[in-house]
């Protein structure tokens, strides 16, 4: 291998790139544009509900019960209905998630101590929201009735004992807060740089076939691996750039917590952006069409990065085969390595098996993608 | 089929025998055989799809013969391609360098990729720069310049690492009369450097500035030889050409003389295909003033290139 020719090819695609501003621009927008998006649009926390109430009561209790869901984070009080009716179609229209009903007849129910009822109507057309809001709307009501009995032992002159036998003093770690966004981010860097590589070689060899200037590229003496660390340099440092700008992003205006070290960050990055660009490489290789190859990088990229690497659906639970296939997926690790660095400042001794996969991973891309390319017309 | 070449004799450049190369049921080259000498140019001429630019493409390594050998500068090219193109130039009929970057840039890039030392890149730039006519436009961007200019600059590129011998797959398709003149003066100079010039073409007055001309047809080598050769090969007999008055109504009579194998008008005058000139010219003399015609001159001429061309494609069929 001659350096002589990897540096002659590296100035070209270096060159290229700043010939053509426009496609620069792009690849340095998108990820800043996909961080907002994805880091804003993806939350799993429920919070705001919207909440509908039909209060047949309307005595002080009923008002007392509903300022509390008012009072709540998880909910948004819409105006109060006056009939089931207009519960429905609360219901049909989206207006509200969860309807409160409460019957006539509360107030009294409480007052002979026979106990009541409240009727919750949840939309769990999204499963997960609606087991939340069901929660949350539980844990809203026992706090009324614990409150209710206290009153009612306190009006009568007893006293009562608020020990609880046995209690959980649950303490989270790693995400204090409990807020999702910091769970979420790193997963979005992952997948926006697994977008952003992947676009960005997928482009290379497809545009010399193209523009017809590969046929004069292979009957000169450039080797394969030549031919693809000089175009991989300078996608590499606008990949890196890229990685800058969404790191930055996630630590400075998503304050996620970074809690492990930049060094180990950069290296990471730096391996799995170079497993994305082999991989973009290599269908820009196998598929001689801009077009063709951007889309089919994107798939093999996006989706296994999205679906398979821990991001959105916790590994651990998936099926055994499919746990099998996520060591198959680079952003499996990169995840893992993403998380245990942003919120768990994760000792080296814990990152080196990750950063071991990713590595041999890497090296294996390098190889394949080289050899993938044929200097040959056939 | 022997090699009388202009240039010195050594041991020839590239050697190809019994080649063939298919594309599925396709035969894109059909056992050809030849050889080039050092500074030896040779065009291959023939009408577009007869396997030209294929041929060039299996010498550059960029195709993989079927059957036979290809030797290019005394290496196999099946054996070792890499070998081969680090001694050749290529020339692809699409202009291939790259139409968003500048000369100096396009030049460079090359320079670096055949592995010009950086020692030696300042000279070969300005070398190939000069050749191309291309001083004072070093920076232009290559997609500005017109079409001479590009094919030679793309000529300038094949030869920055002074290849021993270049390839050049109809380099002056789509460029004006003077700059292909021009282009064929640059090429003609490579060859008295001692480069070896294998080019492509189906412009026929081009093929005369070649040494040797490979005419191919539908794959297959169908004549080889000087354009001379060619000419005299190609039409068995001699031609000549009858001119004066009223020539035109001259044909009935000579069409039925002894020798005569075919005539026909050519413009103003008659052109004839006869067994043996000098025997002929005296007897046609004679035959024609007995029949009235005065004043008639009768002389042989060379054919053109042309002229074989068209007999030989179409009598091989």
């Amino acid at each position: 291998m001659k350096w002589r020719r990897v540096r002659a090819i590296t100035i070209k695609e270096a060159l290229q790139i700043v010939r053509d501003p426009r496609s620069l621009m792009i690849a340095l927008l998108i990820p800043v544009l996909q961080m907002f998006l994805l880091g804003y649009g993806i939350s799993l926390d429920v919070k705001h509900l919207p909440l509908c109430v039909y209060d047949q009561d309307k005595t002080t209790q009923s008002h007392d019960l509903l300022h509390r869901f008012s009072a709540s984070p998880y909910f948004d009080t819409r105006p109060g209905l006056h009939n089931y009716a207009e519960v429905g179609r609360g219901l049909d229209t989206g207006n509200c998630r969860l309807a409160i009903v409460i019957p006539t007849g509360f107030s009294k129910g409480l007052a002979d101590n026979g106990g009541s009822t409240v009727q919750a109507l949840l939309d769990a057309t999204d499963t997960n929201t609606a087991s939340l809001a069901a929660n949350y709307a539980r844990a809203v009501i026992a706090g009324y009735s614990a409150q209710v009995q206290l009153d009612a032992i306190q009006s009568r002159g007893g006293q009562m004992q608020t020990v609880t036998p046995v209690e959980v003093r649950a303490r989270v770690w790693f995400n204090e807060d409990l807020i999702s966004r910091n769970f979420i981010i790193p997963g979005v860097v992952a997948m926006v740089m697994a977008i952003v590589g992947s676009q960005l070689s997928s482009l290379t060899i497809a545009r010399e076939w193209e523009r017809g200037t590969m046929e004069l590229l292979i009957s000169t003496p450039v080797q394969p691996m030549e031919l693809m660390l000089g175009k991989l340099l300078p996608y590499f440092m606008v990949g890196m750039l890229d990685a800058c700008i969404c790191l930055a992003l996630a630590m400075f205006w998503f304050d996620v917590p970074f809690r492990g070290t930049l060094i180990a960050l950069f290296f990471t990055t730096g391996l799995f952006l170079l497993v994305v660009l082999c991989i973009g490489y290599y269908v820009s290789v196998s598929i001689r069409s801009q077009v063709g190859a951007s889309q089919v990088a994107l798939i093999l990229t996006m989706l296994p990065t999205t679906l398979l690497s821990g991001f959105s659906f916790p590994i651990d639970q998936m099926p055994p085969v499919v746990q099998g296939v996520t060591y198959l997926i680079s952003g499996r690790y990169y995840v893992t390595l993403l998380k245990a660095l942003f919120l768990k400042g994760a000792p080296w001794s814990e990152l080196s098996a990750p950063i071991a996969c990713l590595t041999v991973y890497a090296a294996v891309m390098v190889v394949l993608a080289a050899r993938s390319f044929h200097k040959t017309l056939d | 089929m022997t090699n009388p070449t202009s240039s010195g004799i050594t041991a020839p450049q590239i050697i190809v025998e019994d080649l063939v190369k298919r594309f599925g049921d396709f035969i894109a080259i059909n056992q050809v055989s030849f050889s080039v000498n050092r500074g030896e140019i040779m065009g291959f001429l023939g009408p577009n799809g007869a396997g030209k630019s294929t041929l060039l493409r299996v010498l550059c390594g960029l195709l993989h013969p079927n059957s036979g050998r290809a030797i290019v500068a005394g290496i196999d090219v099946a054996q070792d391609p890499e070998a081969v193109r680090r001694r050749i130039g290529y020339m692809s009929q699409k202009f291939s360098l790259y139409n968003d970057m500048s000369v100096v840039e396009n030049l460079r890039f090359f320079g670096g990729v055949y592995g010009v030392s950086r020692r030696d890149i300042q000279d070969r730039l300005h070398f190939a720069v000069d050749m191309a006519g291309l001083g004072g436009r070093e920076d232009s961007l290559v997609g500005t310049l017109a079409g001479g200019w590009k094919q030679r600059l793309a000529l300038g590129a094949a030869i920055l690492h002074k290849p021993a011998i270049l390839f050049l797959d109809e380099p002056t398709s789509g460029v004006d009369p003077s700059s292909r003149r021009r282009f064929w003066e640059l090429i003609h100079s490579l060859g008295e450097d001692g480069v070896s010039v294998l080019v492509s073409t189906h412009y026929m007055d081009e093929a005369e500035y070649c040494h040797r001309i490979a005419l191919i047809n539908h794959g297959k080598l169908i004549a080889l030889g000087t354009p001379r050769e060619l000419k005299r090969h190609a039409l068995d007999g001699h031609l000549l050409e009858l001119s004066g008055e009223r020539i035109g109504t001259a044909i009935a009579t000579l069409d039925q003389s002894t020798g005569m194998r075919n005539v026909a008008m050519f413009g103003s005058s008659l052109h004839a295909l006869v067994d043996d000139a000098e025997l002929r010219i005296p007897e046609f003399q004679a035959q024609l003033a007995a029949a009235g015609y005065v004043g008639i001159t009768i002389r042989r001429i060379e054919p053109s290139l042309e002229d074989s061309f068209v007999q030989l494609v179409g009598g091989k069929k």
